[in-house]
């Protein structure tokens, strides 16, 4: 017998799959080595609307927190600190679920917009 | 030590699958592949193999636990046919992409409707594009053959593929045969012992298997697929070189059959096969320059080997035993003639649907085709390309 060609899935010990690697780094068969690897999947970019959090509304009820179907809440000391944008998927739950209304939706591509312009006034 | 015995190709495959002694085994009877099963389930009950013999309520199912015991490490088997197949076919992509090394004989019955038992190959073209390796067999011999390598083949570390091998519905399954079957220990050795790199019961090594995969990065694990099936043509004549070795009897990825320096030949699979060899017997007693091609692994398409084998003749019959509706012809014919059209040598190729529902090719027939090509070659000129073989026109 030849020796295994190993053509394939060389990634036997990938923690992550990244978007640079090739069909022949990736696992075989997208198989999975490492449990909680879900961190590593960005999710971010398939967010058309951001959340975004007025500061002087917020009660730090954490009400959002606990419904974000992503943890991309971010909390310390008990209080609302910050979103994780890299995994925020925009779904809009936290928006809809604060009682004092203290996160808006913003259209991504119009938050692109006002940057491109503020970036063309400076 | 061999033995010479007669015995049924169903017969020969249970009987290949019990020196095999599976881990696993979970199938649901369908004629013509029935005897499989309930022989192999004697042999379960008579404590003859280890197997674990799960009792499913459909084929879709017995796939299913095929691969669910495959996935956590055990060497899993099922069986069948025809609409057995047809009702497969969902999971028989799980286990292709789940790359689970799962043997299963399909023993070749045409699909319903109007409903028919008989042989033809439309269950098996119909997983064609699954992702699965495909095995023929002429005969009783050569379906428990292809069985025990079929597990050499589909565990091959490079390979990591279901095999299906294939043989016809009654002409095979049910007629007595003599062939030579090996010893229990010889097989016992040239399977080995089945010892998987990564499965879901090694609690040392967690694996997850079966994960969501979107369009970044399901692309690249189809291409790994196909990866795979470019080495199984190696591992396929490799594995044969060493059956051979043990059993004296030649298997590689096609069978050539007085192609030398033929001028004509017809490109047949199954049981078929047999009878256009002993035509082309009697043809080159009359001085015809005749030969057939088989091809025992039909996916991967050995096209190498198939324009290496035809790469001299002027005229090349492809007989099919499965229609495509397509319009264009038969399964294999688009493959052959995809084959031959890079070799630029004018090859005329074309194709007969013969066979299906069960009819008979009569000796006959394949005369006709030969007449037909030699009248090609004399006129140079092929001008229907798709044609009917033992039909009522
Ligand atoms: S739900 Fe609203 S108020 Fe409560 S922590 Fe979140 S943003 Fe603040
Ligand atoms: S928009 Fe959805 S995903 Fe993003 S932080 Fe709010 S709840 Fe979580």
């Amino acid at each position: 017998m030849t020796p295994f060609n190993r053509n394939f899935g060389q990634g036997r010990n990938t923690k992550a799959v990244r978007l640079d690697m090739n069909w022949k780094e990736l696992t075989k068969a997208g198989n999975i080595y490492e449990p909680g690897n879900a961190a590593t999947y960005e999710t971010g970019d398939w967010r058309t609307i951001r959340p975004v959090w007025n500061k002087d509304r917020c009660i730090h009820c954490l009400i959002c927190w606990r419904y974000c179907p992503d943890a991309s809440i971010i909390s310390t000391d008990g209080k609302f600190d910050s979103f994780d944008y890299k995994h925020c998927k925009g779904c809009g739950i936290c928006a809809s679920v604060c009682p004092v209304h203290a996160i808006d939706m913003f259209s991504e591509d119009e938050i692109d917009r006002r940057e491109e312009a503020r970036k063309n006034e400076e | 030590m061999k033995n010479k015995v007669a015995i049924t190709g169903n017969e020969a495959v249970a009987q290949a699958m019990k020196q095999i002694n599976p881990d696993v085994v979970a199938a649901y009877p369908i004629t013509p592949q029935t005897e499989v099963v309930q022989i192999f389930s004697s042999f379960v009950s008579n404590g003859q193999v280890d197997t674990e013999f799960v009792t499913v309520e459909s084929e879709h199912s017995a796939m299913s636990a095929a691969i669910g015991a495959s996935a956590a490490g055990a060497r899993a088997m099922t069986a069948t046919s025809s609409q057995g197949l047809a009702l497969m076919f969902e999971m028989v992509y799980i286990a292709s992409s789940l790359r689970l090394p799962i043997v299963f004989p399909v023993v070749n019955r045409a699909l319903s409707g109007p409903i028919n038992i008989h042989c033809d190959h439309s269950d098996a073209m119909g997983i064609k594009d699954s992702g699965v390796i495909q095995l023929f067999s002429e005969n009783a011999q050569e379906a428990y053959d292809n069985m025990i390598q079929a597990v050499r083949i589909a565990e091959h570390p490079d390979v990591l593929l279901p095999v299906s091998v294939n043989f016809d519905g009654f002409i095979t399954s049910h007629a007595l045969d003599v062939l030579e079957v090996l010893d229990d220990d010889t097989v016992k050795s040239f399977v080995g012992r089945y010892q998987p790199e990564e499965y879901l019961l090694d609690a040392k090594n967690p694996v997850s298997m079966g994960n969501f995969d979107m369009y970044d990065f399901y692309f690249e694990h189809k291409r790994q697929q196909v990866a795979a099936m470019e080495a199984a043509k190696k591992v396929i004549e490799e594995v044969g070189k060493e059956y051979e070795a043990i059993s004296g009897r030649k298997y590689g990825l096609i069978d050539a059959y007085r192609l030398e320096d033929a001028e004509m030949a017809v490109v047949v699979l199954n049981s078929a096969a047999g009878s256009a060899k002993g035509v082309v017997d009697e043809l080159r007693e009359k001085g015809m320059k005749v030969g057939v091609l088989k091809p025992r692994a039909f996916r991967p398409f050995p096209f190498e080997a198939v324009q290496e084998a035809l790469k001299k003749v002027k005229a090349v019959a492809v007989l099919d035993r499965a229609e495509t509706f397509s319009t264009l012809g038969g399964p294999m014919f688009a493959d052959v003639r995809t084959a031959l059209y890079d070799l630029k040598n004018d090859i005329k190729v074309v194709n007969y649907v013969y066979g299906l529902g069960g009819r008979d090719l009569r000796l006959e027939d394949v005369e006709k085709v030969f007449g037909d090509l030699a009248d090609i070659i004399k006129t140079g000129r092929a001008d229907k390309f798709v044609n009917y073989l033992g039909l009522r026109e």
